[in-house]
């Protein structure tokens, strides 16, 4: 199975603090991905790593069938390689249209010139369409985001991912504060997405994790304790051990 | 496509007639051209207050859609002046020089002319050499390409240095305070080569056009004021209304957001604070013709807070308030500041304006940046009833994105 | 000899009456260049006195110089006259000091030598002050003998330095001796030995005394120089030190060489020889070049109305054919290579003290700009305010401390006083504008810095309605005055040094309030974790408001500190803000230690760069930011950074 992203050997510390110890990560081009683990296990770390935000002391991140480095490139040039992010906090522009919000996120061409000239073309507004269905939004195009309901900014916020089209989608805590519709309908999207491409979910909710049915990685103090089906997992003694105390 | 972008911004029309129908009323009021009702001295008022709508207009995209509060940007319109105020000081002081030289008992060497020039301009300073930067005083073409190049290549340098390391919120605003203030200060200087802290003077004086009354120049200018204000506000319009001002207002609220989709943030910025730098010296090589004088306290720091606060006062993010704020806040401040205003008794103290208006001015700042953060222009959305939406969350606004937020706490 | 003459009109002099001493007959002897007195003539007759060895000659002295010497027309003495209430004139007799006797002032003459001679007469007194048993008098002279060098001092200075018993005076002494021998001593082994003595004195005097030796004169010679002359270098035209326009014009100057023709003289004579509209053949309308006024002057020349002008290739030739060398005054080669050495020495030393002075400059505006920003660094770093009336509220302290000097006039107390006074004003001011204004803006930074800018030119405003333009002195007291001399070089005012304490003190009294008090517990955690601090019982409004004023009364202190030594005006906040925002910046927001380093980097590079270019503040001013621009980009969030998640980002 060929992979599409490799993470090796990573660690990282602040201020003497080590919040990534030797990572090692592999996903494929198609995969669905849960990452678990107690708080300060180093989750949104590995998430910034990923998307350049923080530098890693050392180790490698090696990106497609290229093999490229992640390491050397700016946020919005490993957003362009095909890496979309999704944060914790619903983070849209409230003070524009849902419309404008996933017109912005569709994947054009990214550079100023070539923005300020452009023109929305009937396939780019047919794709705002099917988005804005598909994220369930189709009646709220054109309303300003900021008026939305913390589920649908949720929403819109994958909608925009989506947009992206990325290769990898990282979705940190997608179902935080959402009500049990809510997060069917969360999972259903994710599930979707990640028949053509690799999703990695960031999740405290077991439940969650057990309705994406998926591989399940757990983080612990910076490294992989363990990995494996969700069950698998969860019968580790080892988890229970970080899971319930010492 | 002009059609269907002018149809979207309805603001545009209005905006532009309106433009059009106050530069006929003061043309046909004017002494030069008309009735004679306006003075010209407040001719040239009114076209130094639309040269200031400009700068304003450059302020509101820099500030208004982008959130870069930028306090650089009357550095820039300084630096427009200086520019175009180099070729009239030259020529002018050319012509007066020939016709003096034209008497003399034989014709002068074009090196003399050269000389006598420098000479009349640096005498002040104690020189007589023109310095390096005035190579180009003498083709106004030049010195015209230079009134948009000189702001705009200072822009990118700074902005490239800025928006690399990531320098943003207050910070950028003290970096652009601070670049205003050593720029203000190298040129106090006598050897800056621009006559330190005289500056440049005569300005109101066309080369070759001394048969021509100040009324009418002041109406020229007054027209080519209009006209930048008019081409300016459309440019504006046209970058704020599509996918680009939907990109910068993301950076806006924001940045991180804007840079995880994949688009440089940097190169946006560096963008908008180039253009808006240009606009401002297009705007300052207009208003100082009019003036008639440029000297390095007009680049003071201040003058920049001054043009964040109409701003302020006007309504950020919308381009007419920009406008209204930069018009109404001069206007009223020329007013008091003129002592046309009378004394206010109060009781055993009389109220001098031209004292206190200062005072009033900075108590207005804080009230409304208190109590309408929207400014003036938040009184057209209320006849217009727009509501601003029912927000869940943070507040809006330039100042009020989550990565604002978290500066403020860094 | 003079010994000789003296026993000489001694015998002569029996015949006259017997009052007559040794003084009065030297003054005879010299009667005739007494009563004249003319500065070219008299040098003898005081030199006679001088050299008498006898004791009343210091009285005659002094009296001459003091215009109180009388003569008695009937019989030609000399007495020492003084004038009674009745007119009268009392006579004293100068060998005895015993009165002689009244006159009326019609029976006498009064001396009164001009300036010149009395000039004179007081150099000739100061070989006796200098051996005068009173030190102070004998510190006196020498202090005038400092102040004004003078050839003839040199010896009488020399004889007095073996008797001298005051060993700080006799040190000086020494000192001065050297100096003089230097400038003024024809031997030339002693003005070597008192060069190589000098070596290592940072004195400015003695800088003075070496540069006269070591003057040069730009001389140029056909051939090689006369073999006999002190060169100090041979130059090389050519060069910046010596263009060739320069070379050739020191040729003309030592009349070797013709001059060349300037534009200038060129132009005269066009104009000089225009006739018929016609100049040497070319037409005067086409003489709007240079090449056109070259050809009608050579037009000239061929007609012989001009003489030839030097041309470029002649000028080059004779600059090449001619030596040019820097000749010292001082013939004596040995003196200049010894006075050189030891000026070399000195001026090592002197740059070693510079940096020294430097260093404490820059420590003391430095601590200037730690004072200025601390408070700043409270409300911008640890609450994420930016406050732009911070330096209003420095101008408010300068202010307070300036009311309170016209309400209590004892320097010492008025400033004891004023200090708590202005944390007081400022601290109230600074909680009145977080409560009403700040506290409603914390989440919009960009919003307060313009609400605070508008408070700034209201206060601004303010204080100029009631105290007026002009400035305002905040006089300090006497003890504060003049300042610590290490050295000629190196010296820093006490004012400065107060500053300085002041800046430390500060940096403590902040550290305990941030680590030992509750207050200093409550800030921080309401800076990392407003939420948390919150449910913990922590009142972050009342922790807020007191930090503000607690930043804005350490400006108000600030204030009264900088009004010290700068004059208090209105725009005095506005001169530090820029600084200060400097100082926190490059420092690092929300670190003490930051803010310090920040404020010492800032004080250093303005005095730094200020030395380099002496001559300019403003560049030093203007370069700095541009430094600091730069330094931005390597540093973004300054010296001291909060890393990883603390920083948030």
């Amino acid at each position: 199975m060929s992979t599409l992203l490799e993470v090796s050997g990573v660690s990282v510390s602040f201020d003497g603090f080590r919040a990534i110890n030797n990572l090692s990560f592999q996903i494929g081009p198609a995969e669905m991905r849960a990452i678990i683990g107690p708080n300060g296990a180093g989750k949104t770390t590995f998430m910034d790593i990923v998307t350049g935000k923080t530098r890693p002391d050392e180790g490698r991140v090696i990106w497609g069938e290229k093999s490229i480095s992640l390491l050397k490139m700016s946020e919005a040039r490993i957003a362009r390689e095909g890496v979309g992010r999704k944060f914790q906090r619903p983070t849209v522009f409230e003070d524009q249209s849902v419309h404008d919000n996933l017109l912005m996120a569709l994947k054009n061409d990214r550079a100023p010139w070539s923005v300020l000239f452009f023109k929305p073309k009937f396939k780019d507004l047919a794709r705002v369409e099917e988005l804005a269905s598909e994220i369930g939004l189709s009646s709220e195009l054109s309303r300003k985001s900021g008026e939305l309901s913390h589920g649908q900014k949720q929403w819109l916020e994958i909608g925009m991912l989506l947009a992206q089209e990325p290769r990898l989608l990282l979705v940190d805590e997608p179902a935080a504060g959402m009500t049990l519709s809510e997060r069917e309908h969360t999972t259903d999207i994710l599930v979707e997405a990640a028949k053509t491409r690799a999703v990695v979910v960031v999740e405290h909710d077991m439940e969650f994790v057990r309705r994406l049915n998926c591989k399940v990685t757990v983080l612990h103090e910076g490294s992989v304790l363990a990995e494996g089906s969700l069950d698998h997992v969860t019968q580790n003694q080892d988890v229970i051990d970080v899971y319930l105390g010492r | 496509m002009k059609n269907s972008f002018l149809m979207r911004n309805p603001s545009i029309l209005i905006f532009l007639g309106l433009l059009a129908l106050f530069t006929l009323a003061v043309t046909l009021m004017s002494e030069a051209t008309g009735a004679g009702l306006i003075s010209t001295s407040f001719v040239k008022t009114l076209g130094k207050t639309l040269c200031l709508c400009l700068i304003a207009i450059a302020m509101d995209l820099v500030w208004g859609y982008t959130g870069i509060l930028s306090l650089g940007h009357f550095a820039f319109f300084g630096l427009g002046g200086y520019m175009i105020g180099m070729w009239l000081m030259y020529e002018r002081t050319r012509q007066i020089v020939e016709t003096s030289l034209a008497n003399a008992e034989i014709p002068p060497t074009a090196q003399e002319v050269v000389d006598a020039i420098g000479s009349q301009i640096f005498g002040v300073v104690g020189s007589s050499d023109f310095p390096a930067v005035w190579a180009f005083a003498d083709s106004l073409t030049m010195q015209l390409v230079l009134v948009v190049a000189v702001p705009g290549v200072l822009a990118l340098v700074f902005g490239w240095l800025a928006f690399r390391s990531r320098v943003t919120g207050v910070y950028l605003s003290i970096l652009t305070q601070a670049m205003t203030l050593a720029l203000a200060l190298y040129l106090f200087q006598n050897d800056s080569g621009l006559r330190g802290n005289n500056g440049l003077s005569g300005l109101q004086n066309l080369p070759g056009a001394d048969a021509i009354p100040q009324s009418v120049v002041s109406i020229w200018f007054f027209w080519a004021s209009a006209l930048a204000l008019g081409l300016s506000y459309i440019l504006a319009a046209f970058i704020v209304s599509g996918k680009f001002g939907s990109v910068i207002r993301g950076i806006r609220d924001d940045e991180a957001r804007v840079r995880f989709l994949g688009y440089s943030v940097e190169g946006y910025k560096l963008f908008i604070f180039v253009i808006t730098a240009m606009i401002s010296g297009i705007a300052g090589a207009l208003y100082y013709p009019q003036a008639g004088i440029i000297n390095p306290a007009e680049i003071a720091p201040i003058a920049s807070i001054y043009l964040a606060v109409w701003v302020a006062i006007g309504g950020r993010g919308r381009l007419y308030g920009a406008v209204i704020g930069a018009a109404v806040v001069s206007l009223v401040s020329t007013w008091f500041t003129g002592g046309q205003v009378p004394d206010l008794p109060l009781g055993g103290y009389t109220l001098k304006w031209v004292d206190w208006w200062q005072v009033l001015l900075g108590l207005s700042f804080v009230l409304v940046t208190l109590f309408a953060p929207k400014g003036i222009g938040g009184l057209i959305d209320l006849l217009d009833g727009i509501r601003s939406p029912n927000r869940h969350g943070a507040a809006l606004g330039p100042d009020s994105g989550s990565l604002q937020e978290r500066e403020a706490r860094e | 000899m003079r010994q000789l003459l003296i026993l000489f009109s001694a015998v002569i002099l029996l015949a006259l009456p017997a009052q007559a001493g040794p003084v009065q007959d030297i003054l005879q002897d010299h009667s005739a260049l007494i009563t004249k007195s003319s500065r070219k003539t008299i040098q003898p007759a005081i030199d006679a006195l001088a050299n008498s060895n006898l004791p009343q000659a210091q009285i005659v002295l002094q009296t001459w110089q003091g215009k109180d010497m009388w003569l008695r027309i009937e019989d030609g003495l000399f007495f020492r006259g003084n004038t009674l209430p009745s007119k009268a004139i009392q006579l004293i007799d100068f060998d005895s000091g015993e009165a002689a006797g009244e006159a009326d002032k019609k029976a006498l003459k009064q001396l009164k030598p001009n300036s010149g001679v009395r000039a004179l007469i007081g150099t000739a007194l100061v070989q006796f002050q200098l051996i005068d048993p009173d030190p102070a008098r004998r510190a006196e002279a020498l202090a005038a003998i400092e102040r004004a060098p003078d050839a003839s001092t040199l010896l009488p200075l020399r004889a007095s330095i073996e008797g001298e018993t005051d060993l700080g005076l006799k040190a000086r002494k020494i000192r001065t001796e050297r100096l003089q021998t230097i400038s003024f001593d024809p031997d030339e082994a002693a003005r070597i030995a008192a060069l190589d003595a000098i070596k290592g004195d940072l004195g400015v005097d003695v800088r003075a005394a070496l540069n006269p030796v070591l003057t040069t004169k730009r001389m140029v010679f056909a051939g090689d120089p006369p073999a006999d002359m002190n060169i100090a270098r041979r130059l090389k035209p050519g060069a910046d030190e010596l263009t060739d326009k320069q070379a050739y014009d020191l040729i003309v100057a030592a009349n070797l060489g013709a001059p060349r023709l300037t534009p200038d003289a060129l132009r005269t004579a066009m104009v000089n020889n225009a006739a018929d509209g016609m100049v040497g053949g070319v037409p005067v309308a086409e003489l709007n070049t240079q090449a056109a006024r070259e050809r009608a002057y050579a037009g000239l020349v061929t007609a012989g109305v001009v003489a030839a002008a030097v041309t470029d290739a002649e000028a080059a030739k004779a600059v090449r054919a001619h030596r040019f060398v820097d000749v010292y005054d001082e013939p004596s080669q040995a003196v200049t290579d010894a006075a050189s050495a030891t000026l070399d020495a000195i001026e090592t030393k002197v740059a070693l003290n510079q940096a020294l002075d430097l260093g404490l400059d820059a420590l003391s505006l430095g601590s200037i700009y730690f004072l200025a920003a601390i408070g700043l660094a409270i409300t911008f770093g640890v609450m994420g305010v930016i406050n732009m009336a911070h330096g209003e509220f420095i101008m408010m302290g300068a202010y307070t401390g300036y009311v309170v000097q016209q309400i209590i006039p004892n320097y010492t107390v008025s400033i004891i006083v004023a200090i708590p006074m202005a944390f007081v004003v400022t601290f109230a001011a600074g909680v009145a504008m977080e409560r009403l204004v700040i506290r409603w803006l914390y989440s919009r930074p960009l919003e307060t810095l313009l609400a605070t800018f508008g408070i700034s030119i209201a206060l601004q405003q303010i204080a100029k309605n009631i105290f007026g333009t002009q400035a305002r002195p905040l006089t300090s007291p006497g003890w504060l005055d003049g300042a610590w001399v290490l050295n000629d070089v190196v010296s820093i005012s006490y004012i400065r040094i107060a500053i300085f304490v002041l800046a430390l003190i500060f940096l403590g009294f902040f550290l305990f309030l941030m680590k030992k008090t509750r207050l200093g517990l409550e800030t921080r955690a309401v800076t990392q974790n407003p939420r948390m601090a919150a449910s913990m019982g922590i009142n972050p409004d009342r922790v807020n408001m007191l930090t503000f004023g607690l930043g804005s009364g350490i400006a108000g202190i600030a204030g009264v500190a900088i009004g010290l030594y700068a004059k208090v005006t209105s725009e005095l906040g506005a001169d530090y803000i820029v600084q200060s925002f400097m100082t926190v910046v490059v420092g690092g927001v929300g670190n003490i230690w930051g803010t310090l380093l920040g404020a010492g980097m800032i004080g250093g590079l303005q005095k730094g760069i200020e030395w380099l270019n002496p001559s300019n503040t403003l560049a030093a001013q203007t370069y700095m930011i541009i430094f600091i621009i730069v330094f931005i980009q390597f540093r973004p969030r300054g010296i001291i950074a909060l890393k990883g998640r603390a920083a948030g980002d």
